[in-house]
């Protein structure tokens, strides 16, 4: 979806105003998840994620939001909670990131294969070791391959609004999927940017009624079994298996379409609108793209700007949805240019660069056209990726384009910072 | 765009100051975005936090390198830390001390000066060395970007830990009242 496409795509319905306010990510966060009238959040604090579980525990004490709060022992028994909150029917929330998601992770790899639709912010954050409290995507990409719906935002109002779209794409009967909201440690969870708070009103409007978990329910009056052992090696246990897998597999599937239907709707009744899966920032006539993945896109969006200015044919392509794969709407975007140059906030260690860019290679080979390319990583441990970053990653890749052989090494952007 | 740079030591409210002074851009119809640089929390270490204005949509979201304006809300810190680092020319310095103009050590970026006894007021209104709201009167007075009324709402929006409200409208009101404004004519050099 083209920048220009999302302006004309704004309100088509007239919102109620909407109060402008100046929030961190973190507390834009809390404040999508009130809109969104969970039943039910668990949580346990971690760095950079703290303030968010703060603000959310401050709204449920000031009664501006009606939801139980499970102060848990640790990450693995919050989302162990919300899954039987889930299987209850309520409609359940998290957040957490680095170690408490590792921590996560047993029940954390359970719950899209019970196809609960829980959200779970990541306050992203790299990983350790060596020691670091600080933002990079490590923990997000490491896990990206557990069945959860991934989505990353570029600033602080589309953390707001993101995370309230989250609840209606993972329960979407033919999703029926977790989310993640994936929102950068530091510069979002820290940064505190003017936004614009939608009315209550038309949010529940947007919801509809709540029909969390319909097809499995911890009922009395209903029992049934959950989660089953699907039986030996032979027989019917294997084929069971195989059902569930491949339901995930058409859930995810499933999820690409849901995804650009719900952020139609959100530009229709809120009025501000997101490219749902790609962005096309000034691509139509460009020669040569570079990729970007959540908060580091405003600095490469500028950059872009400055090197349009200078007469460089370059666009860039944000990827907000990571999981599933966006591989068709992708291969649209990268059928316009002749050169790529991506940029990876955490590393593919299998690979030697960054976990974007291993994807994408996937979808330029789907192309059928050999595109130059090349792999750059920076903002680790928090580190910036500023304007003249961006100016190195947009030469290196126009050199591609003119015929300089591409790296088989990674670029590290910060390497010296 | 305008980007001011706040340098403080843990626990004096810098970070906070540049997030009230943001909500009262946002509440002037400005964008704003403010950035606290990252470390563990460790009251007494330098901190640093980044302040950006614009009319538009601000969509970089970094650390700011070349400030317009840097705010300190801390006499001693120019001993250990270089507050000037990458100061566009004609900046402008918003400094807690208690020294006079002829006694400070500028570099040649700078070219006014905003100078408020930040230390001797906290401690009178809160019996500690708090000057985070007093340095944001001393900004207001000495920039005039931002107006004492905004920064007054923004203050009742914000939630303060150590001190109750009334005593930071005080501070922000001395603050502004008793900053002491000077511009730096610059001789060409010869």
């Amino acid at each position: 979806m083209t920048t220009e496409t999302l302006e004309k795509a704004v309100a088509t319905e007239v919102p109620r105003k909407q109060k402008v306010i100046l929030a961190e990510g973190n507390e834009a966060a809390a404040l999508g998840v009130a809109l969104a009238r969970p039943d039910m959040v668990s949580v346990y604090p971690i760095t950079p994620q703290s303030s968010l579980v703060e603000h959310l525990a401050k709204l449920i004490a000031d009664g501006r939001m009606d939801a139980d709060i499970v102060d848990a022992e640790g990450e693995h028994s919050v989302l162990s909670v919300l899954q039987g909150g889930a299987l209850a029917g309520a409609r359940t929330y998290t957040a957490t990131c680095g170690p408490g998601l590792a921590f996560m992770f047993e029940p954390y790899f359970r719950t899209p294969g019970m196809r609960l639709p829980i959200v779970l912010t990541i306050v992203t954050r790299d990983g350790i070791t060596p020691q670091s409290v600080w933002g990079g995507h490590q923990d997000a990409m490491t896990v990206r391959e557990a069945g959860w719906i991934q989505v990353y935002c570029e600033n602080v109002q589309e953390v707001l609004d993101t995370t309230v779209m989250a609840f209606k794409i993972a329960e979407h009967h033919d999703v029926m999927l977790p989310v993640n909201v994936c929102l950068d440690g530091n510069y979002l969870s820290y940064g505190a940017s003017r936004v614009e708070l939608p009315d209550q009103a038309d949010v529940d409007a947007f919801m509809g009624e709540k029909d969390v978990n319909w097809h499995v329910a911890l009922d009395p009056l209903r029992p049934m079994a959950v989660d089953p052992l699907t039986g030996g090696t032979t027989g019917k246990g294997p084929q069971t298996f195989v059902r569930y897998r491949k339901g995930q597999c058409r859930g995810m599937q499933n999820a690409l379409s849901v995804i650009e239907e719900v952020h139609a709707d959100w530009a229709k009744r809120i009025g501000r609108s997101f490219a749902p899966l790609v962005e096309e920032y000034r691509l139509d006539d460009a020669e040569f793209a570079i990729m970007t993945l959540g908060s580091m896109t405003g600095a490469a969006k500028d950059a872009i700007d400055e090197a349009r200015d200078a007469g460089k044919k370059v666009g860039l392509i944000k990827i907000k949805t990571f999981s599933p794969f966006p591989v068709e709407a992708l291969k649209k975007s990268l059928a316009k240019v002749r050169a790529l140059g991506v940029i990876d906030r955490s590393v593919a260690f299998r690979w030697n660069c960054g976990p974007m860019y291993q994807e994408t290679l996937g979808v330029l080979y789907r192309l059928g056209r050999h595109i130059p390319s090349m792999s750059f990583i920076g903002g680790l441990a928090g580190a910036d990726i500023t304007i003249p970053h961006v100016h190195r990653v947009i030469a290196d890749t126009e050199a591609l384009l003119n015929g300089a052989t591409a790296p088989t090494e990674p670029v590290w952007l910060n390497e010296k910072d | 765009m305008y980007e001011v740079r706040f340098h403080g030591r843990g626990g004096q409210g810098s970070v906070m100051a540049s997030g009230i002074l943001a909500a009262a851009m946002v509440e002037e119809g400005k964008y704003a975005v403010s950035i606290p640089s990252f470390g563990f929390e460790r009251r007494g270490a330098p901190v640093v936090s980044f302040l950006r204005m614009s009319e538009r949509e601000i969509r970089q979201l970094t650390n700011i390198y070349q400030p317009d304006c840097i705010v300190c809300v801390d006499p001693t810190l120019t001993k250990s830390v270089d507050i000037f680092a990458g100061m566009k020319a004609g900046g402008t310095l918003v400094q807690a001390t208690h020294r006079p103009l002829a006694e400070l050590t500028l570099p040649d970026c700078v070219s006014t000066v905003g100078l408020l006894d930040a230390v001797k007021i906290a401690l009178e209104i809160f019996k500690r060395p708090i000057t985070n709201t007093l340095m944001l009167g001393a900004f207001a007075r000495t920039t005039g970007v931002v107006s004492l009324d905004s920064l007054k709402r923004a203050l009742e929006d914000s939630d303060f830990r150590d001190a109750g409200l009334a005593q930071n409208m005080t501070a922000l009101e001395r603050g502004y009242a008793e900053t002491v404004v000077h511009q730096i004519e610059r001789r060409a050099a010869a």
